[in-house]
């Protein structure tokens, strides 16, 4: 029985890989999409269930999924346009704080060299006047000591002339000329300044 | 053992006589109508949410309309989007219908040449009144090739010709040989199951389990050529070359 299934197996196996015909000839009734009988009502049922499904894709189906799709792309134009909104004002605001950040830095370096500049110009100023001063005084000073010194100078030629007389006077016992002691005393002084 | 043809048979289900004309509804009536259904819940169901980030029900529907958007966008160009309903019509009731006949104990409608050959034509004259419609007379000048010497043009008018009238020939041909030789070799493969026993019986079963597979590839390849064949010819019709 079962050498007999493997047979009939076989030979129909040969038989449907040949051709259609062999094929139709071992089904024992021919294709049946070859039964021109049925074309009708296949074809009429076709033509109903294609248009039904073209009017619900057309009606119903297709727009949602559209409408689902456009209002995502929208949602995403509407998300990125936003972002780059944002990111313009981020921009200007990074801008504008790097400008005012610019704006106090130059301040800041203006205000510093003011006050150095007046710094040094008053300093220098204070130091003039001081050498000024101190020049001055050196000159008071100068003349007093210069003042001192001919006052002391002439001092010392009256005391010189009266020492000179009476060192005469007593090495040769009679008053000296004083006219000529003077005289004397004064150009031993003058030749020693 | 089983018949493989059997699983092609048309069975009355509802006599209706419109007037002479047979219009039983048959088990084929029926895949049809549950193919229709199959399509328009997936579509309505998977959208109901209308999320702003899909699900996966609803990822696949956006899917399998941006698919057929781009087919038609990158084969038509923009005059292609007044045909969109229509193509993705096409694309979902084939694939469905592919799909659907590979359940077990199903139905497969597109194995039939009757219904291929109908959608066939309903493409072809499409494409040809969009044609006529478009360039009027002028659409004649498509069976004229350019750029080819007087000489051999008597012969070429007459080719070009020929193989516009053989478009709906081989466009349905190719869906319905496909499918009903995938469901011949599954039956056939499935018949040597058991008669082989429970030794040589799994060979045959192995082999059905790669043919499944390989038939779920089938049904959605013969869909997208079919649809991709479609935009193909409306593009000619549209641009005339």
């Amino acid at each position: 029985m079962r050498i007999a299934n493997k047979a009939m197996v076989v030979g129909l196996l040969a038989a449907t890989l040949t051709t259609p015909a062999s094929l139709a000839m071992a089904a024992g009734g021919g294709l049946p999409q070859l039964d021109l009988s049925t074309y009708s009502s296949q074809a009429i049922w076709l033509v109903i269930s294609f248009i039904a499904l073209y009017a619900l894709m057309n009606s119903i189906a297709l727009p949602r999924i559209g409408e689902v799709l456009e209002e995502r792309q929208n949602r995403i134009d509407d998300n990125l346009s936003k972002a780059e909104n944002l990111k313009a004002q981020a921009d200007a605001a990074i801008e504008t704080y790097e400008k005012s950040l610019l704006d106090a830095r130059t301040k800041a370096f203006d205000a510093i060299r003011e006050v150095k500049d007046k710094a040094a110009t008053e300093a220098h100023d204070r130091q003039s006047k001081l050498t000024a001063e101190l020049g001055e005084k050196i000159k008071q000073a100068e003349s007093e000591i210069s003042k001192a010194k001919i006052e002391a100078l002439s001092g010392i030629e009256a005391v010189a002339i009266d020492v000179a007389s009476a060192a005469i006077a007593k090495l040769i016992n009679e008053p000296a000329n004083e006219n000529s002691v003077s005289s004397a005393v004064s150009s031993a002084l003058k030749n020693r300044t | 053992m089983a018949n493989p043809i059997e699983q092609f048979t048309i069975r009355p289900l509802v006599e209706i006589n419109l007037g002479g004309i047979d219009a039983t509804f048959t088990n084929a009536g029926a895949f049809m109508l549950l193919t229709v259904a199959s399509v328009t819940l997936f579509l309505t169901l998977s959208m109901r949410g209308r999320a702003l980030v899909p699900g996966r029900w609803q990822s696949m529907a956006e899917l399998s309309y941006e698919f057929i958007a781009g087919l038609l966008r990158d084969n038509v160009g923009s005059e292609g989007r007044r045909f969109f309903p229509f193509v993705f019509t096409l694309f979902m009731f084939i694939l469905f219908a592919n799909m659907l006949g590979l359940m077990p104990y199903s139905f497969t409608i597109t194995s039939h040449i009757i219904v291929t050959f109908i959608l066939a034509m309903v493409v072809f004259i499409g494409v040809t009144v969009v044609g006529l419609l478009r360039h009027g007379v002028k659409f004649f000048s498509y069976f004229v090739p350019s750029g080819v010497p007087m000489a051999v043009l008597p012969l070429m008018i007459p080719i070009e010709i020929i193989s516009y009238l053989s478009r709906p020939i081989s466009l349905s041909v190719r869906l319905f040989a496909n499918m009903t030789a995938g469901h011949i070799m599954m039956k056939v493969f499935a018949g040597f199951v058991i008669p082989l026993g429970i030794f040589g019986g799994w060979a045959p079963l192995g082999v059905d389990v790669l043919l499944v597979g390989f038939e779920f590839l089938v049904a959605f390849l013969q869909a997208y050529v079919f649809t991709v064949l479609t935009c193909l010819y409306l593009h000619d019709a549209i641009h005339l070359h």
